[in-house]
């Protein structure tokens, strides 16, 4: 396609409807119409023009309004449909299958078919970030198409504008003037913050042209967000881990390297409605307890550069904290959450080696249940060799015991016992309740002595270096939305002919109201002609032939 | 007098000071038959003043239970409820001052009166905080939150009074139908303040022992006649009504009969006054807007969502995600009460798409308007009470 010469010379883009330069319209169908639709200035879009290759197509689909609400709401259906059940990482179940039985047991049919599309899982699904992945295509491709067009054409733009375009606009005034007209209208204009450009016999003034960039900061705001969620799949930007510790504890902090924490202990805190929480009493006895404080005193290691790994003997102090909700512990880019905990955990278990008819013992042994040995040998040379350990047993499949979790809450120990009356040995599995002999009826037992308890807080270690990036989206998209709905762009093209009339066009982007205003003030201080509101004309004269016909 | 006293006196005068606006700002409306505006300017100044008055004292209430509990009044179902009338008039009252419209005071002021009625259904007693939300972000989030919802439902009003007046009674027609749906559902509310106010002061109460979803012996107290069982229910309270129908486990009767009572209770009340009217609500409501200036509401329903919309976007997502990543490490977790936040912005960014890139305003804008406005009450009503999430509390 051609470059489209307007007669005043200035030379538009192929699609170009109004002149850049002089506002001339350039087609006819242009020329027919009452009023300009200056949505973009009429300038040439690329959607608008180009529609042969793919690439247009493609271009054009999402450079629509109509594809991009259309994608907004479909987005909108889908989160909401997300929330008729609990999405997955809500539901008490660890393994795909338990999760699958899960929703089956409590919601029933419904549940089985809320799992069986995907909706379980609704937020991570392909065909769900793909539609996030639309919007922001097409936030660029739409943006892109008015914002470059638009931008020209306000550089472009000429003080004198064509008749025909001034006639146009939705503000028109047109009648007699002074030979001062200009210059008194001129300075009003400047008084009321416009800036004023003279050419001739004519002047140009504007007023908050930027804000008309307004929705493509906020696009571009969007877009920068959007792309800092996407950034968090890189390795390093992000790290998401689980660090249960136990009071007393020391453990290397996972995926923080170098970095070493021990766990001073766990503290809960309940209201008790007494002193000072006197007025929370009748709270308090309406639903039981309140929690007020979740707190794990914890001492930070740093392990010296060179050291080995695994190597604490010359770990540094580097800080004593307290973590309680709402107030993570920030160190080197990493933070530490309270996000749970576990009070009275089983720290160890004790047994006696028992022979099961006469009930003499041949000694005690300890297990620590988070680290076990696999050897625990007695004093008279007896051995309790222990085959497997299931902290969190949760029964038996294919025969083989099963662990739930790596917590031990409830133990289930694969023993073997060898005792000098007993040299090939003997197998028992045991529990907290029970014990089962596999191989035949056994001659000696582990008799249950006792448990020594601690609790166990629950933290999250985060690094999330893509923080600044989503932070500046939400700043800029802020910005772009105040900067384009508090702010509006006004104009006033003045032009003074050869007999000494006086022409003049309004226009802003919104905010008629406010164009009025300003325009009052000028045509009362320099004498102008009378403005009127064609658009209000227009609609006032359909009112009147509508009502005619009634 | 305490000042947990005072504060709850000064919501009671609040609440009467609407009560008499409304009728002041109706009797404007409607001796202003003429369609010149001195009358109603004059009527309208002074169902103003008593507004004003009324938003003094419950920002008194506000204030003064800040006192007391010690946190931002807004951490449960009744003070955040409370919260969102005070905003809405608050609302009100800066959109009167610009375009001086009483009709919008005689509709926004009655949905103020059920917003806060209803609030008053929750346990209002002074509650302390959970370590979660020991935080100034409480303030901060919620304040903004409630702000910018009061805003938004001003355009849904507006939207409303132009429904009203450009709507045919006269004929059939979808849009007739569903704005008297939207007249049943106020009645419904009022329904469920009719019959919990009822069942409240009669102190009606009935233990149940329940199985629960996750197979545990629980109870629960009715505080309405038991239409609808829990799990497995065995009565615990002598001679209390015995449910007619037991529900599976994932169903929660208690609330369910709430529910039945309040709209069965609504019902017989819009069933009486459609029989001693003998019109539809909005048919009765019509001579009301007839001199309102379609143009004006419209402007004034695109005007709060330009104001409301930015506040929203701040505090339902900007703060909300600030002070997630502060509280549970993460700032988007996909739970309920942050996918409805995103929901409304979204939808509020379809309206203004629509409206500035494909000129949907007057008509399609008014519904548009109103249908936010019932997002808005789904995510503080529902999404607390039935769909259970980290931000369900009272």
């Amino acid at each position: 396609m051609d470059k489209l010469i307007c007669k005043c010379g200035h030379e538009n883009p192929p699609g170009t409807v109004l002149c850049e330069s002089c506002g001339r319209p350039l087609n006819e169908q242009e020329q027919n119409k009452q009023l300009a639709d200056m949505r973009y200035e009429g300038t040439a879009r690329r959607s608008q023009t180009y529609n042969k290759s793919i690439i247009d197509k493609i271009w054009n689909f999402f450079s629509s309004v109509k594809v991009g609400v259309g994608i907004i709401i479909v987005l909108l259906i889908a989160a909401a449909l997300g929330t008729i059940l609990p999405q997955k990482q809500y539901v008490p179940a660890t393994t795909e299958a338990d999760i699958e039985a899960y929703y089956t047991d409590i919601y029933g049919s419904v549940g089985t078919v809320y799992h069986a599309l995907g909706f379980h899982d609704l937020y991570n699904s392909f065909w769900f970030i793909g539609l996030v992945g639309m919007l922001a295509i097409s936030l660029i491709i739409a943006s892109l198409d008015r914002f470059v067009p638009l931008y020209r054409s306000l550089k472009n733009q000429r003080v004198l504008r064509h008749s025909s375009f001034m006639r146009k606009q939705r503000i028109l005034a047109e009648g007699p003037g002074d030979t001062d007209t200009l210059k008194k209208a001129e300075e009003k204009l400047a008084d009321l913050k416009y800036k004023v450009s003279t050419d001739k016999n004519g002047l140009l003034a504007e007023k908050g042209r930027f804000s008309r960039w307004g929705p493509y900061v906020n696009h571009i705001g969007l877009i920068i967000f959007l792309f800092g969620v996407m950034l968090r799949m890189m390795p390093g930007f992000y790290v998401d881990e689980t660090l249960w510790i136990r009071e007393g504890e020391t453990r290397a902090i996972p995926d923080a390297p170098g970095y070493v924490l021990e766990s001073k202990g766990f503290t809960l805190e309940t209201y008790t409605g007494e002193g000072e929480e006197e007025k929370f009493g009748e709270a308090i006895d309406r639903v039981g307890t309140v929690a007020k404080n979740y707190q794990t005193d914890v001492v930070l290691y740093k392990i010296p550069e060179g050291a080995l790994p695994g190597d604490t003997a010359d770990m540094e102090m580097v800080e004593e904290h307290a973590i309680r909700v709402n107030q993570p512990f920030k160190f080197d880019g990493y933070a530490l959450y309270q996000m749970d905990f576990q009070q009275d955990e089983l720290k160890t278990m004790s047994f006696a080696l028992q022979n099961k008819e006469t009930g003499e013992s041949r000694g005690d042994l300890t297990i620590d249940l988070v680290n076990p040995e696999t050897n625990y040998e007695l004093e008279d040379g007896s051995v309790v060799e222990l085959l497997g350990y299931y902290p969190d047993f949760s029964g038996f499949e294919n025969g083989e015991p099963q662990t739930a979790t790596p917590l031990p809450k409830n133990p289930g120990f694969l023993v073997k016992m060898t005792t000098p009356d007993t040299p090939d040995g003997e197998t028992s599995f045991i529990t907290i309740q029970n014990t089962v002999e596999p191989l035949g009826d056994n001659d000696y037992k582990l008799a249950f002595q006792g448990v020594e308890t601690r609790d166990a807080s629950g933290l999250t270690v985060r690094k999330d270096r893509t923080l600044p990036i989503l932070g500046l989206g939400g700043l800029i998209f802020m910005i772009g939305v105040a900067q384009g709905m508090y702010f509006n762009h006004r104009r006033f093209w003045i032009q003074q002919q050869a007999d000494g009339s006086i022409l003049l066009a309004g226009h802003t982007n919104k905010n008629w109201f406010g164009l009025k205003k300003d325009l009052d003030q000028v045509t009362e201080h320099a004498s102008l002609p009378a403005y009127r509101d064609q658009q209000e004309d227009m609609e006032a004269q359909e009112k009147r032939e509508g009502e005619q016909l009634t | 007098m305490t000042l947990a006293d005072i504060s709850s006196n000064l919501l009671f005068v609040a609440f009467i000071a609407y009560l008499i606006a409304t009728f002041v700002f109706g009797g404007a409306v409607k001796g202003n038959k003429k369609g010149t505006y001195r009358s109603e300017q004059r009527w309208g100044k002074v169902a103003i003043t008593i507004t004003v008055i009324g938003f003094v004292a419950q920002l008194g209430y506000f204030i003064t239970r800040w006192m007391v509990t010690g946190h931002a009044p807004i951490s449960n179902m009744f003070e955040f409820t409370t919260a969102f009338g005070m905003t809405l008039v608050g609302g009100f009252i800066i959109l009167y001052a610009l375009y001086k419209t009483a009709v919008l005071g005689m509709i926004v002021l009655p949905i103020a009166l059920l917003i806060i009625a209803y609030a008053s259904m929750f346990p209002s007693e002074v509650s302390p905080l959970i370590p979660a939300l020991q935080t100034n972000w409480l303030a901060i989030h919620v304040i903004t939150v409630v702000i910018a919802e009061g805003i938004l439902a001003i355009s849904a009003a507006a939207g409303l009074i132009y429904l009203l007046k450009v709507i045919d009674q006269k004929k059939k027609s979808k849009q007739r139908f569903w704005l008297e749906a939207i007249m049943y559902s106020l009645v419904l509310v009022l329904g469920f303040v009719v019959t919990s106010t009822f069942f409240t002061l009669t102190n009606y109460e009935a233990d149940f022992a329940y199985v629960n979803k996750d197979g545990q012996p629980s109870e629960i107290t009715y505080n309405m006649p038991a239409i609808f069982g829990m799990n497995e229910f065995e009565p615990m309270t002598d001679g209390a009504f015995t449910p007619l129908l037991e529900m599976p486990p994932i169903v929660h009767a208690g609330k369910l009969t709430t529910v039945l009572w309040s709209v069965a209770v609504g019902t017989v009340l819009y069933a009486l006054i459609r029989l001693i009217f003998r019109k539809r609500i909005s048919e009765m409501l019509q001579p009301f807007t007839k001199n309102v200036n379609l143009q004006l509401m419209d402007e004034i329903n695109y005007r709060s969502i330009i104001i409301g919309f930015p506040i929203f976007s701040l505090g339902a997502l900007i703060f909300a995600m600030i002070w997630a990543q502060i509280a549970w490490s993460r700032f988007w977790g996909w739970d309920p009460k942050e996918v409805w936040a995103l929901v409304t912005f979204l939808f509020y960014a379809a309206y203004l798409h629509l409206r500035l890139g494909r000129g949907w305003a007057g008509e399609k804008s008014a519904w548009l308007a109103v249908i936010g406005f019932v997002i808005i009450m789904f995510n503080l009503v529902a999404v607390n009470l039935i769909i259970a999430g980290l931000h369900s509390y009272a």
